[in-house]
């Protein structure tokens, strides 16, 4: 009987030949995820069950991303935990700060993560390693202790929800806007418990960085993972990375969905989702006809913290400034998308901008350092929750966007659209 | 587990990890550090008021975001004996089971039951009773894979058995 990509990865784990939506299975890991604010409470579990070591040396990573460099003295508590764990246990690969990223720009990056992949990540944004053909699940640190420990997690197989992306997308549209509104048709809780998968003539044409924006806001929708198949463009992008042998999966054609989804990308203007939650989202014409002052500004993130998410921002930037008491923050995801950014003079450009360029973090993304807000404050950002008081102070504000509009609302000291900065003459 | 007995505290839809614990305090994961913060970004009085054997009484997809462990940890350590709701969303549903916080899935309940209510629960059966307004709900039954975790002592007890075996 036919079956779903996310059904035939978890199927090859368990050690099936099929699986069905509901079944419970315990299935092998390929890599068992952590940060610095979710391992030392899964080192702490891990403690609990008296084994050795860790099931694979070359298998566990923890990544300091989230409060570091260290922001205080009790994060820094919390990243030795994780540091003195790596060096006891010889974990194979570790990225210090210098070397450090965002984990879901890293992972990819250092080819990590290859398709065919189980993941596990005590981050819930570990379902971005979905946009190389993956099944990438967030788990909380008990979870990811017991994976840690013995290479295996338990799952309910999940239904699919197919969406088919059809046509075209204009001017300044990305797979950031993409994903926007479809949260924004689903709701945040539309596809909870099922996986996602994306698909169809725009997805085919969606280049890796914008389908690992898509994959990684899944769980925006409450999804337990967002995939897409890998063709070509995965495998040109996973080839002079992968660091292990990686298999390629595909849904049957006549593979059973609990729904399928047709979105025309032809009809979709870029997206702002307005607080508090990532499924409010208008159009950016909308937003910017609202008039809505913007104290910061943030480009970067696990949604959009790669290279060409900062090319982007550097259209609409080059050769302007940010407006007057407007605080402009660019955080590269990684040290390599930093060196990328120097090399190409995007970084000149951020800096003739008036910007703030930061070392790679998750900083305030989630409200932890690097730019936190105050009460009334409002930024626009390119991350991926708007939630109450997520960026700071429960009376501030965020609404999230591609980086051609953050950057465009930098520009203008309001929400404003791409074509407001630089004219209609397009990308 | 022992018949729990409280007072309902009510919150909306959608309650999100942020609301429950925000990362302002993720900088520690000590419980009863981080149960002076529960509920802040959703009530910030919650916390000083909420008493031992208490009950949450919330909206659909309650623990939506982040897969913080921390969430259920303040929950638990801040003294709430119990979390009711429609649905739960996927990563909390886990991390509860997980940390020992009993969760109960019922729309009834969660519609019906007031601010204030008192209500009694019986985790081994899954009924719910609102002594205040006199009516009883039954709460979806735990499927028997989580049962068979709590009955263990949770994952970890679960796993430490069965690497002895």
């Amino acid at each position: 009987m036919a079956q779903t990509i996310t059904e035939k990865i978890l199927a090859f784990h368990a050690g099936l030949d099929r699986v069905e939506p509901g079944q419970l299975i315990e299935a092998r890991v390929d890599i068992a995820l952590a940060n610095d604010v979710t391992a030392p409470i899964a080192i702490a579990e891990f403690e609990k069950l008296g084994v050795e070591t860790v099931f694979d040396r070359g298998r566990v990573l923890l990544i300091p991303d989230h409060f570091t460099p260290n922001k205080d003295i009790k994060s820094a508590e919390q990243a030795k935990i994780l540091r003195e764990f790596v060096q006891k246990h010889e974990l194979e690969n570790y990225f210090e700060i210098g070397r450090v990223g965002i984990e879901h720009v890293l992972l990819p990056e250092q080819g990590l993560v290859v398709p065919g992949d189980l993941v596990v990540g005590a981050d819930s944004h570990t379902c971005t390693y979905g946009a190389l053909g993956a099944f990438a699940t967030g788990v909380g640190s008990t979870d990811l202790a017991a994976a840690v420990a013995t290479g295996r997690v338990w799952f309910k197989v999940p239904e699919s929800i197919k969406v088919v992306y059809r046509g075209r997308p204009g001017p300044w549209v990305e797979g950031k806007d993409l994903i926007l509104y479809t949260i924004g048709q689903l709701t945040v809780d539309g596809a909870l418990y099922q996986a996602l998968e994306f698909t169809g003539e725009a997805i085919a044409e969606l280049p890796m960085y914008g389908r690992m924006s898509m994959a990684n806001m899944a769980i925006e929708a409450g999804a337990k993972n967002g995939i897409i198949a890998p063709d070509e463009t995965t495998l040109d992008y996973v080839r002079p990375r992968a660091r292990r042998d990686y298999t390629v999966f595909a849904s049957d054609p006549d593979a059973a969905y609990v729904r399928t989804i047709e979105i025309d990308v032809s009809r979709i203007r870029p997206q702002v989702s307005f607080p508090p939650l990532p499924d409010k989202a208008r159009t950016v014409d909308e937003a910017a006809a609202a008039g809505i002052a913007v104290d910061q500004v943030v480009i970067g993130s696990c949604t959009n913290g790669r290279i060409e998410d900062f090319r982007l921002a550097a259209k609409i930037l080059k050769g302007r400034k940010a407006a007057p008491y407007l605080r402009l923050m660019i955080i590269p995801g990684t040290q390599e998308v930093y060196r990328q950014m120097v090399r190409e003079g995007l970084v000149e450009i951020f800096l003739d901008a008036e910007a703030l360029v930061s070392p790679p973090t998750c900083g305030p993304c989630l409200g932890g350092h690097m730019g936190i807000l105050a009460a009334g404050e409002r930024a626009v950002a390119t991350t991926n929750r708007n939630f109450v008081g997520r960026m700071g102070h429960p009376e501030s504000e965020v609404y999230l966007s591609n980086p051609a509009v953050a950057a465009a609302s930098a520009v203008l000291g309001r929400i404003a659209t791409p074509e407001e900065v630089v004219g209609e003459e397009g990308k | 587990m022992d018949t729990i007995k409280g007072k309902a505290w009510k919150f909306g839809d959608d309650i999100d990890t942020d609301a429950i614990i925000p990362a302002r305090y993720l900088n520690t994961s000590d419980p009863q550090e981080l149960a002076k913060h529960c509920m802040e970004d959703a009530d910030v009085a919650f916390a000083g008021r909420v008493k031992p054997g208490d009950i949450i009484i919330a909206g659909k997809n309650f623990g939506c975001g982040s897969s913080r462990e921390h969430a259920p940890i303040a929950i638990k350590a801040a003294g709430v004996a119990c979390v009711i709701a429609p649905t739960f969303a996927r990563i909390f549903y886990r991390n509860a089971f997980n940390t020992g916080l009993l969760i109960l899935e019922s729309s009834e309940a969660a519609a019906a039951i007031a601010e204030g209510d008192e209500v009694r629960i019986d985790p081994a059966s899954g009924l719910i009773e609102d002594l205040t307004s006199g009516r009883s709900f039954s709460a979806r039954p735990v499927p028997e894979f989580m049962r068979g975790l709590l009955d263990a002592g949770g994952l970890m007890a679960y796993w430490k058995k069965r690497l002895a075996e």
